[in-house]
């Protein structure tokens, strides 16, 4: 009971020094209206900035991720799209997205013809067992997604300090 | 300065795919995890990454919260002329940094 009590008063605090953080930094209200956690909502609407009106096709994209994370903090994740990388059939860009990190963005590569090899690898934080999307976006236009459940053990990004 | 590591091979055959690692020391704060007062810390990261390839782009990350710190890349480009790759992270409070590194193509 008396935790149901303090949850609510350490958010409310959290937000109040939130927005005065946000307005001492300048940086407008979008800071404190920031919720805990990206939703799969605000994760379609990530994706939405990035295709528009266009529609994702399922496929010429992989990502290879380990299924069972233990440690979120840095998670080894490699994307690769099938394409001839030439002048005139290239992937223009590849967009990778989570359903429960605090922002659902993580990464925006841009890539051209001069890559030969539309494949790149980073290593992510994860703070939850969620969904990972990946859209591959064509020099024709077309945008070609994968995604992949994984699990997390530890999650990473809310700790303290 | 940041410490940067770079992986390039140092020759490459005229059109061969060679593949680039690049990894910069950065602690990479989310802006997400409160500290022991309860406040979350300022937001800390590298935004932007760009390799360009005797100056003409080849490859930019536009990097989130959600990458590791230490952030670590690699990519693929195709070994064209001799000449140099030069590797570029901006982020947060000014953050810039630089490294070069040369290749020679046969």
């Amino acid at each position: 009971m008396r935790e149901d009590h303090i949850a609510p008063a350490t958010r409310r605090r959290f937000l109040i020094d939130t927005a005065a953080l946000a307005g001492a930094a300048g940086l407008g209200l979008s800071l404190a209206i920031r919720p805990a956690s990206a939703t799969p909502a605000s994760m379609r609407a990530a994706i939405r900035r990035v295709v528009g009106e266009a529609s994702v096709k399922k496929g010429r994209l992989k990502i290879d991720l380990p299924p069972l994370i233990e440690n979120g903090n840095a998670v080894p994740l490699t994307v690769a799209a099938e394409s001839p990388m030439t002048a005139d059939n290239y992937v223009k860009a590849i967009h990778v997205f989570t359903e429960k990190n605090p922002q659902p963005n993580v990464i925006s590569v841009q890539l051209g013809p001069r890559a030969g090899r539309a494949t790149f690898a980073t290593r992510i934080r994860l703070a939850d067992s969620q969904k990972v999307i990946a859209i591959a976006e064509m020099n024709d236009g077309s945008f070609w997604s994968d995604e992949i459940e994984v699990i997390v053990t530890l999650a990473a990004c809310l700790e303290g300090v | 300065m940041a410490r940067a590591l770079i992986n390039v091979p140092p020759k490459a055959k005229r059109g061969e795919l060679i593949e680039i690692k690049t990894l910069i020391s950065h602690n990479m704060e989310t802006g997400f995890r409160p500290d022991n007062t309860g406040k979350p810390v300022p937001r800390d990261i590298i935004t932007e990454f760009v390799c360009k390839y005797n100056g003409e782009e080849i490859f930019r990350a536009e990097l989130f919260p959600a990458i590791a710190a230490n952030p670590f890349l690699t990519f693929f480009t195709i070994a064209t002329e001799s000449g140099t790759l030069n590797f570029e992270w901006t982020g947060d409070n000014g953050f810039s940094a630089s490294e070069s590194v040369n290749i020679t193509v046969e």
